[in-house]
């Protein structure tokens, strides 16, 4: 499903954020990206989700190298993709439903079947009946719950979820990786990055290491 | 192709709502395109009308042949004819050389030249009005006269149709001038237009690209946004024009009573104004595009 073969990623100024790194992820796998601070862990998502090109190597993702794909075909691999960001990235001048509502009108969904299909997401992740709060009237929590619903609207057959729970209680955690955990027993493919030993040592995942930007063991 | 209608339909409602939502800034932003607008499109009707004018003129160009002293009565019957046949000539009518000089006689400032003359020294001749008053028809009608037989001199007078003409052709010009000047000042009044939006919308076109938009989706409520109001702005303008005109047919009125005539300014034609709408819109939309395009650039 993604493949990384000996992939480097050097930012303008020289920085390497990631040296060599190779890895294969099979569809219906839950991965789990650990390592410190500034160890490569949100460079390489953004690699896995076509945000970002190597700058060596290849990145294959469902059989398609992200590095020689025409920039005009790259939204349409996005749309694989269930993202949810480090900075939830969620629009606060729109209400809950319309953050949602955003991935299936990019995708070009019949309004009908969209907003059903919004409801069943927000009612998945427990945010049913707050379709009209806007995000800053959320807790942390529910702006995470609502980042997940904003990914996984589009029916995604891969996750990508950058420290989902870096700003959460362990309570919230829990239940945050449950729904992970759900959505992987249907198939769903997931690539998380986490720098939290706790919840690595209970789910007991396969894990890829990153210590400043390389693979360790 | 009816999910395709759909989203540009819904686009289409959003971008309205979006500008009802700001009525005071969409207000100015249309009147300012108006009157960018109204600027070039005001003086080109202007002379449209003064061109319109100037072809019913009854105080038209008249031409006079002069015939040969020798011309026969058949020959002169014959250029009479060949006048009548003729699509541009108006109206001719003849004049004999004794009926010439009868009024040579009357004019008191020639009358007694006239008496002292032993002979009639005046040929006969044709006045003639062309149907148009155009430098080219006439310059044509006086080359096709001159060269039939029997006709010593033809007389013109189009310096001043000339006149007129060049002064219409150099209307035309400065309003082709004016109009692409204000026409690319209503591509960068809606550029800058645009751009403030882009800002005001940046997280949103950020979070689109990241989950899959293409350039077409974050595009197309700019396009929408640009083309309405361009078309608003132009709508704008066709009413300053009807008020200026409005104004200025009282004036116009009262001058022409006292020339024994009636004259109005006409504004824009239905077929002109649609494709004037149609021009200031697609100005509009060429201003969102270019402001999105550079957008698009800088973030990618």
């Amino acid at each position: 499903m993604i493949s990384f073969r000996q992939v480097g990623k050097r930012y303008p100024g020289g920085f390497d954020a990631l040296k060599n790194i190779s890895f294969s992820i099979a569809k219906g796998e839950m991965v789990f990206v650990a390592g410190r601070s500034g160890a490569g862990k949100s460079t390489l998502l953004k690699l896995a989700a076509a945000i970002e090109r190597p700058t060596s190597g290849s990145v294959l993702v469902k059989e398609q190298d992200t590095g020689r794909l025409k920039k005009s075909a790259i939204p349409y691999l996005r749309r694989n993709f269930g993202i949810i960001f480090q900075d939830h990235k969620l629009l606060f001048n729109k209400t809950v439903f319309e953050n949602v509502f955003l991935p299936l009108q990019i995708s070009a969904f019949d309004p009908r079947e969209a907003a059903s299909r919004v409801r069943a997401a927000l009612d998945k992740v427990g945010l049913l009946g707050r379709e009209r709060a806007h995000p800053v009237e959320l807790s942390g929590g529910e702006q995470q719950r609502l980042c997940i619903a904003r990914a996984i609207v589009n029916r995604p057959s891969i996750l990508i979820a950058d420290e989902p729970t870096g700003n959460l209680d362990s309570e919230y955690s829990g239940i945050i990786m449950d729904m992970f955990k759900s959505f992987n027993q249907v198939g769903v493919t997931l690539l998380i990055s986490t720098h939290d030993e706790f919840m690595l040592q209970k789910l007991k995942p396969r894990v890829i290491t990153l210590s400043q930007g390389e693979l360790s063991t | 192709m009816m999910a395709w209608l759909a989203i540009n339909f819904h686009v289409l409602a959003s971008t309205l709502r979006k500008l009802l939502r700001s009525p005071f800034s969409s207000f100015f932003s249309i009147c300012v395109i108006g009157i960018a607008l109204s600027l070039p499109t005001g003086i080109y009707v202007l002379f449209e009308n003064l061109e319109s004018l100037s072809k019913t003129f009854t105080g038209a160009p008249q031409i006079s042949i002069f015939l040969a002293k020798d011309a026969s009565p058949a020959e002169i019957s014959e250029i009479g004819s060949r006048l009548k046949r003729n699509p541009l000539v108006k109206h001719s009518r003849f004049v004999s050389k004794d009926e010439a000089l009868e009024a040579f006689k009357k004019d008191a400032e020639f009358s007694d030249i006239a008496t002292s003359l032993g002979k009639n020294p005046l040929p006969d001749a044709f006045i003639v009005l062309s149907r148009e008053n155009s430098a080219q028809t006439l310059e044509s009608l006086h080359k096709a006269m001159q060269a039939w037989p029997k006709v010593e001199h033809v007389q013109l007078d189009s310096n001043w149709a000339r006149r007129l003409d060049s002064f219409l052709k150099l209307g035309h010009i400065a309003t082709v001038i004016l109009a692409l000047l204000f026409g690319l000042a209503l591509v960068f009044i809606t550029f800058n237009t645009i751009r403030l939006q882009i800002l005001t919308q940046k997280d949103e076109i950020e979070v689109a690209k990241l989950i899959g938009a293409t350039n077409t989706f974050i595009r197309r409520p700019f396009l929408y946004l640009g083309a309405l109001q361009g078309l608003a702005g132009g709508i704008a303008a066709w009413f300053i024009i009807a008020a200026g005109l409005h104004f200025l047919n009282d004036a116009i009125s009262e001058l022409a009573q006292l020339y024994a005539t009636h004259f109005v300014l006409s504004n824009l034609g239905a077929r002109e104004s649609l494709s004037f709408f149609f021009l200031s819109s697609c100005l509009g939309w060429l201003g969102a595009w270019l402001s999105v395009s550079r957008h698009l650039w800088e973030i990618s």
